[in-house]
């Protein structure tokens, strides 16, 4: 284990062997990283949903038309005082196509309002879509240039946000809501939002 | 079913993955006995197995070119009505394939090693070729058992998927190839460099053997880089020709690390000094290289889709990662402390400069790296998404290089051991004069009243810097302007003609990124037929837009003509592409170079029935000194290849004073 | 999932429809350039790494109309980006904020580089001290011949 060393050696202090220890530490940390993704993704945490950080704060305002033959569009301030949930959704989205019967059965359940926000849509589109579906929403607010949508900070459709009696956020969903979805997050906390408007 | 050439291959990579087992095992044993015949197992075997994975790929690219959609690979992502080259191009255009192109590289590689190293030390060869067949087995295990394009589907389809019409392009079929042979190539580094490190000596001949491949790697890798940024930049559309996307910024950094790496062999095999940094770089190099192989691949960086689509694979990945980075590190923190020692430098010296060059490089690695990782860190960690994009890199990269290039320019005049820095910074003052005069220069003739005109003019002289100071080194060192100065020429060594052109080739680069960054001209607008804009003194007329049949594509071609003070300069046609299997729509641009600046025409969306269309014009100064840049960087790596000593590789060099012959194999523990 | 994957990079990646129209461009050249800095800092929120400015995703064209609504009512880029981040949080900032996640994002560097440098200065003074080095000039000489062959 010599070294041949051109010159004369020169003295040298006992070289330290921490350094050399360096990469190995810095792999396994990054080693540790990828696996605790990986468990992450194993374990089926959501990890490609934006975090939402409107999650607590008051709902964004917005003052949306109704779609052609309906009476009332949507307005933040005619919502206010109920606990209720807004959807985006569009006719062009396909994982809408999952979420609608269960949209439905919740509508039908009449536990909380579902309001529906027509987003990216054409009116005419969005209103076959619902004839040939059935409505869901309690009412309905087209937002053909995503100004609602960028201010609830949604990406992809579907999008749900459950807001409270005082017009908070209190959960959001990012894809479509399963069946199960709604029986284990949403209904539970809509529940106990009306529980503590009624107080 | 009967028997085909393509179970033949599959039966080939089973039967590739027993002989690595046994290259990777036998000679390494061998190696710590002192066992000649053990040790000389690894020749044979690693031949054995280029053979045999070269067949399956063989058979891989057979069943893509005759379209047999029975086998899996063939199926997912190729289809009948493509041309030929995009058919074998599609054999590597997807995650199994790919992986199949790793294999074959690296079982070239290997074989070359076995055929031509014969004066090699037997028991550095021996170990070197076991540390090859460890990383085959991983990754021929990793393809048989979780990525298998062999596999049959029964019944057969009668028709493909299809491959995504963007990598339906010349540039990107030689693309993945040119990036494996780099990638790959610095596997050879690697192997050497554990080889080292199980045998505890690492000196001159050592570093002899290494750089040949590290500079055929670079060489590669350099290519493959260029070759995606030109892809990039004719056709996405829009003019860009880097991003600091993950997947660029994956191939980038091997390329950081390697370009030290090259750099600091020199030390070793000059100097015997930076030894433990030298190994330590080789494994870091191929590290990187694997995390750009697979990571990239697999989505955890780019975190927005799922990390692989099959967890399996996510697993394996990480085991195999963990085992070759992991393993090979930990024998570094073993053995490396005892590689102390080495040849004495002035900090003023060829050395100094070469391990701030080193400094420099790994920084702005390590720098790329953690800007391309923290996304993911963070989210693990806190579950926080954040972003890091192009401001953070150039804003962080960008003040890295400058030192870099002005080094650059008084490194090679600086003597081995101990350095002039006065003489030589004498030398180059003229340099150092022409690059403060074009700055001037620039500013005065494109303003400085925005930021990027000031970058710009920055840019070009630090360009201009480096170029007039690398081409009067060559020039002073081959006296070129006293009588025999040619046979000065021809007696250089090429390694040295070799660093004088990637060095300028560097400066050719930095004037095109520079102009490109600072000057383009974008023109989008919609246009009737007849309709005409300015764009840098050119006038673009819109003719209008036919429809033409490709051969798996519908494409809407448009015709525009470039005059310039009246007189004609180009006809360009750029082209939106339908593709028919998948569906997909792709541009087809069109580029009009005058070697100094480029025209690009791009074709957007119909708009209305007039016959109108969306257009995107660009002007790009200097950007093909980019393309060219890379060339010379190229091909001054190849010219160093050439280089005698690096071809026979001459063991038994004459050695500086004190160093000690090889030992023998079985004194190596 | 595959599917997913497929249709996200079929939506993303196609580099045929693009970018920033020119029905979207604002008339005046200079608030289009401002909108155009703007737009190149924020991140489309459902393609990988792409600029609004170069995404053609749907919502990355409207949230360019936005953009370039803001500045039409006079807000300052700063203050169109920090809109942006309230509602899609630090993901939609290209550049990332300095604050005490990114910390490490922000000095690593310099951090590397500085112990980088201590340790190249260390060597090099220890090396520059060494009384092997005060050689004649006739073997200097020597070297940097060794040197020529590089």
């Amino acid at each position: 284990m010599t070294d041949t060393v051109a010159t004369q050696p020169r003295p040298q202090k006992k070289a330290s062997r921490w350094p050399y220890l360096i990469p190995l530490v810095a792999v396994l940390a990054l080693g540790g990283v990828f696996a605790k993704r990986l468990l992450d993704v194993e374990r089926g945490v959501e990890v490609n949903a934006l975090p939402t950080v409107l999650l607590d704060t008051p709902v964004p305002a917005f003052d949306l038309e109704p779609l052609p033959g309906h009476a009332q569009g949507l307005k933040n301030e005619d919502l206010k005082g109920q606990v209720y949930l807004i959807n985006f959704w569009g006719s062009w989205c396909v994982t809408c196509l999952y979420e609608h019967p269960v949209l439905l059965k919740v509508a039908a359940a009449g536990d909380i309002p579902i309001y529906g926000v027509a987003w990216r849509d054409t009116p005419e589109k969005s209103l076959a879509w619902l004839a040939e579906r059935g409505d869901p929403y309690a009412r309905s607010g087209q937002d053909p240039n995503s100004k609602a949508a960028i201010a609830f900070g949604v990406a992809q459709a579907p999008e749900s946000f459950l807001v409270d009696a005082q017009g908070i956020i209190r959960y959001k969903q990012a894809g479509p809501i399963s069946m199960q979805d709604w029986q284990t997050k949403i209904q539970p906390l809509a529940a106990m939002l009306k529980a503590q408007q009624k107080q | 079913m009967s028997i085909e050439f393509i179970e033949i291959g599959h039966f080939a990579l089973a039967l590739a993955l027993m002989v690595a087992m046994a290259q990777a095992i036998i000679p390494l044993v061998g190696a710590g006995r002192g066992n000649a015949a053990m040790m000389a197992v690894a020749k044979p075997a690693a031949l054995m197995q280029l053979v045999l994975v070269l067949t399956a790929f063989i058979a891989l690219i057979h069943a893509f070119v005759t379209s047999d959609f029975s086998v899996t690979g063939v199926y997912n992502n190729s289809h009948t009505a493509k041309p030929l080259l995009y058919k074998i191009a599609g054999t590597w255009g997807n995650h199994e394939g790919s992986l199949v192109l790793w294999v074959t590289i690296l079982a070239i590689f290997g074989g070359s090693v076995a055929a031509f190293g014969n004066n090699l030390p037997p028991a550095l060869k021996a170990r070197a070729l076991a540390v090859q067949g460890m990383i085959s087995v991983g990754f021929i295990a990793f393809i048989l058992f979780t990525s298998n394009p062999f596999l049959r589907i029964l019944p057969a389809p009668s028709e493909g998927m299809g491959l995504n019409p963007q990598l339906q392009d010349p540039g990107l079929a030689i693309h993945p190839p040119m990036l494996y042979f780099g990638y790959v190539g610095f596997s050879m580094a690697f192997s050497f460099a554990v080889a080292a490190l199980i045998e505890g000596r690492v000196d001159a001949t050592w570093a002899r053997w290494v750089r040949p491949w590290t500079l055929a790697a670079w060489t590669f890798l350099t290519m493959g880089i260029g070759l995606g940024s030109w892809w990039a930049y004719y056709t996405l559309g829009w003019g860009g020709w880097w991003y600091w996307d993950p997947v660029e910024n994956a191939s980038f950094i091997p390329w950081l690390t390697g370009t030290a790496l090259l750099h600091s062999a020199i030390v070793v095999e000059k100097r015997e000094a930076l030894k433990s940094w030298t190994i330590l770089l080789a494994i870091v190099t191929f590290s990187l290289s694997l995390l750009g192989t697979f990571l990239v691949r697999s989505g955890v960086l780019t975190s927005v889709h799922a990390f692989a689509s099959d967890p399996t694979r996510g697993v394996f990945i990480l085991v195999l990662l963990a085992i070759a980075i992991g393993g090979s590190f930990t024998l570094y923190a073993i053995r490396a402390p005892h590689l102390q020692g080495g040849g004495l430098f002035a900090p003023i010296s060829r050395e100094g400069g070469l391990l701030i060059n080193n400094l420099l490089l790994t920084t702005a690695a390590a720098t790329v790296l953690l800007g391309t990782l923290y996304p993911l860190i963070t989210e693990v960690l806190s579950s926080n998404k954040i972003s890091v994009g192009p401001p953070y890199f150039d804003g962080v990269f960008v003040p890295l290089m400058i030192p870099l290039i002005i080094l650059m320019g008084i490194g090679p005049r600086l003597a081995w051991k101990r350095g002039d820095l006065g003489a030589a910074l004498s030398r180059i003052k003229i340099a150092a004069l022409a690059s403060v005069a074009m700055m001037a220069l620039s500013l005065v003739m494109n303003g400085a009243a925005k930021f990027t005109d000031i970058g710009g003019a920055f840019g070009l002289g630090m360009a201009t810097w480096l170029a007039l100071s690398t081409a009067s080194e060559w020039i002073d060192r081959v006296k070129l302007t006293k009588g025999g100065a040619w046979q000065r020429i021809t007696n250089l060594p090429r390694a040295a003609h070799g660093m004088t052109i990637a060095h300028f080739g560097m400066a050719v680069l930095i004037a095109g990124v520079s102009g490109a960054g600072a000057w383009k001209q974008e023109h989008i607008q919609t246009m009737a037929p007849g309709q005409s804009v300015e764009i840098a003194g050119y006038t673009m007329t819109f003719e209008g837009v036919k429809m033409i049949k490709g051969p798996n594509y519908d494409a809407g071609q448009a015709t525009i003509t470039a005059t310039k003070g009246g007189d004609f300069v180009a006809t360009m046609h750029p082209e939106l592409r339908s593709y028919i299997q998948p569906p997909q729509q792709t541009t087809f641009t069109s580029i009009h170079t005058t070697f100094f600046a480029d025209l690009y025409a791009a074709l957007g969306e119909a708009q209305g029935a007039e016959g109108a269309f969306v257009t995107r014009f660009y002007y790009q100064p200097l950007i093909p000194f980019l393309w060219y840049g890379v060339l010379l960087m190229a091909f001054g790596g190849l010219v160093s290849l050439t280089d005698r000593r690096l071809r026979v590789g001459a063991p038994q060099r004459a050695t500086p004073a004190g160093a000690m012959p090889a030992p023998e194999p079985a004194a190596a523990e | 999932m595959k599917r997913l994957v497929l249709l996200a990079a079929a939506l993303c990646l196609s580099g045929a429809a693009y970018a920033v129209e020119p029905a979207e461009m604002l008339k005046d050249p200079a608030l289009e350039a401002r909108a155009r800095d703007v737009s190149k800092e924020l991140r489309c929120v459902v393609c990988q790494n792409e600029t609004i400015d170069e995404s053609h995703a749907e919502i990355a064209h409207d949230m360019r109309v936005l953009v370039r609504e803001r500045i039409t009512a006079g807000d300052s880029n700063q203050q169109i980006i920090d809109y942006m981040v309230s509602r899609y949080g630090d993901y939609v900032r290209l550049s990332p904020r300095f604050m005490t996640s990114t910390l490490i994002l922000w000095i690593g560097p310099f951090v590397i580089l500085l112990i980088g440098g201590f340790v190249v200065a260390a060597r090099l003074r220890q090396a520059g001290l060494d009384p092997d080095l005060q050689i004649p000039d006739e073997q200097l000489a020597a070297h940097s011949e060794m040197g020529d062959k590089t």
